[in-house]
């Protein structure tokens, strides 16, 4: 076993991206919790969680699944115990 | 006169307070306790990332906080 | 049923290796107006509160789990292969002695948390305004927290904890005048 090799400088340009974007949902989805009926904000909502799902695929696909029990695809052998963790980055 | 969300206020100083007194005393009351039930389609942050690094997506609820030494 | 996503809500930046901060950090990890009493103070109230609003508890609550990880990273980087003499420097001495560095839910002074700090009355006005309540104490404790804290990159996401605790109290005001079903008489234009 040795030291995992730090993540190169794209790891954390896609993930801000996606911290961006998934933020703008949270947003919209606490806003929509006590504003049901704004059409414009769950346009709003939907757009953004069309380009989250889009980045995510692309990130994953350079390093590995974002989610687990079954949100997330896995190649061989299995990725989803691969460092780093949130915590360690 | 215009709003501020800094709001101040002039505690007694007595003669025998130990510590070095602080006239002018402040406190935040920072924006939900203004906006009331939030209008539809209020301005936002120009782009995800900038709504991200505010904590918020409409300006209208960011409240600066300036670190106090 | 919940899902974990591998990643934080929001970047967490350490400068320096500074235990000191781990100490005051550890009373939004396990303090009373902490994180981990947000979270599971509302989800525990979205059993027992009207319909309207429980979507809001439900997703409030989530965020705060992520809220909770993201000041579990600065505790863990900020004593991250710190020795124990400067643990025993930054006042830590008496947690080093019981949990080496693990992190364990107690408050800065060094009090188990314990659920007399989740409020549940049952009482859809007397808990909302609880959570309030909550999100302006939380927001004040990251205020003190920020004061006393001198690392820059970790002031940053401490300042997007404390807007978070805006944006909660905002919502939660919003869903006080939802249960005195006002709203729609309100927005009438």
């Amino acid at each position: 076993m040795t030291t995992p090799s730090p993540m190169p400088p794209e790891y954390y340009e896609l993930l801000d991206e996606i911290q961006a974007i998934d933020f703008v949902i949270v947003e919209l989805n606490l806003y929509l919790d006590t504003h049901p009926q704004d059409y414009d904000a769950i346009q709003q909502f939907n757009n953004s969680t069309f380009q989250s799902k889009k980045l995510k695929k692309e990130f994953e696909k350079q390093f590995g699944p974002l989610m687990h029990f079954g949100r997330s695809y896995s190649t061989y052998p299995w990725q989803w115990d691969d460092q780093p963790w949130p915590w360690q980055v | 006169m215009s709003h501020t969300n800094t709001k101040y206020y002039y505690p007694y100083i007595s003669p025998y307070d130990p510590c070095n007194p602080i006239v002018k005393k402040s406190y935040p009351t920072p924006p939900q306790l203004y906006l009331g039930f939030q209008p539809p389609n209020l301005p936002q942050f120009e782009t995800a990332k900038e709504a991200l690094y505010s904590g918020t997506l409409w300006p209208i609820l960011y409240d600066k906080y300036k670190k106090h030494d | 049923m919940w899902y974990y996503e591998k990643k934080l809500q929001y970047p967490v930046k350490v400068r320096e290796c500074n235990p000191r901060l781990a100490k005051y950090l550890i009373e939004q990890y396990g303090g009373a107006d902490g994180e981990l009493s947000a979270a599971l103070r509302y989800l525990n109230q979205r059993y027992t509160i009207p319909s309207k609003v429980v979507g809001l508890l439900n997703d409030i609550g989530t965020e705060e789990f992520a809220h909770l990880e993201m000041i579990a990273t600065m505790i863990y980087k900020l004593t991250k292969d710190a020795t124990p003499e400067m643990l025993k420097e930054a006042g830590l001495a008496p947690h080093y002695v019981n949990h080496d560095s693990a992190l364990f839910y107690h408050n800065s002074a060094g009090n188990p948390w314990t659920a007399e700090y989740i409020q549940a009355k049952g009482d859809p006005i007397a808990d909302i305004y609880e959570d309030i309540a909550a999100e302006e104490k939380a927001r004040a404790t990251y205020q003190w927290i920020i004061n006393v804290s001198d690392d820059p990159e970790l002031n940053d996401s401490l300042k997007f904890l404390r807007e978070r605790e805006i944006v909660h109290s905002q919502r939660f005001r919003e869903a006080a005048e939802i249960l005195k079903d006002e709203r729609d008489k309100k927005i009438i234009f």
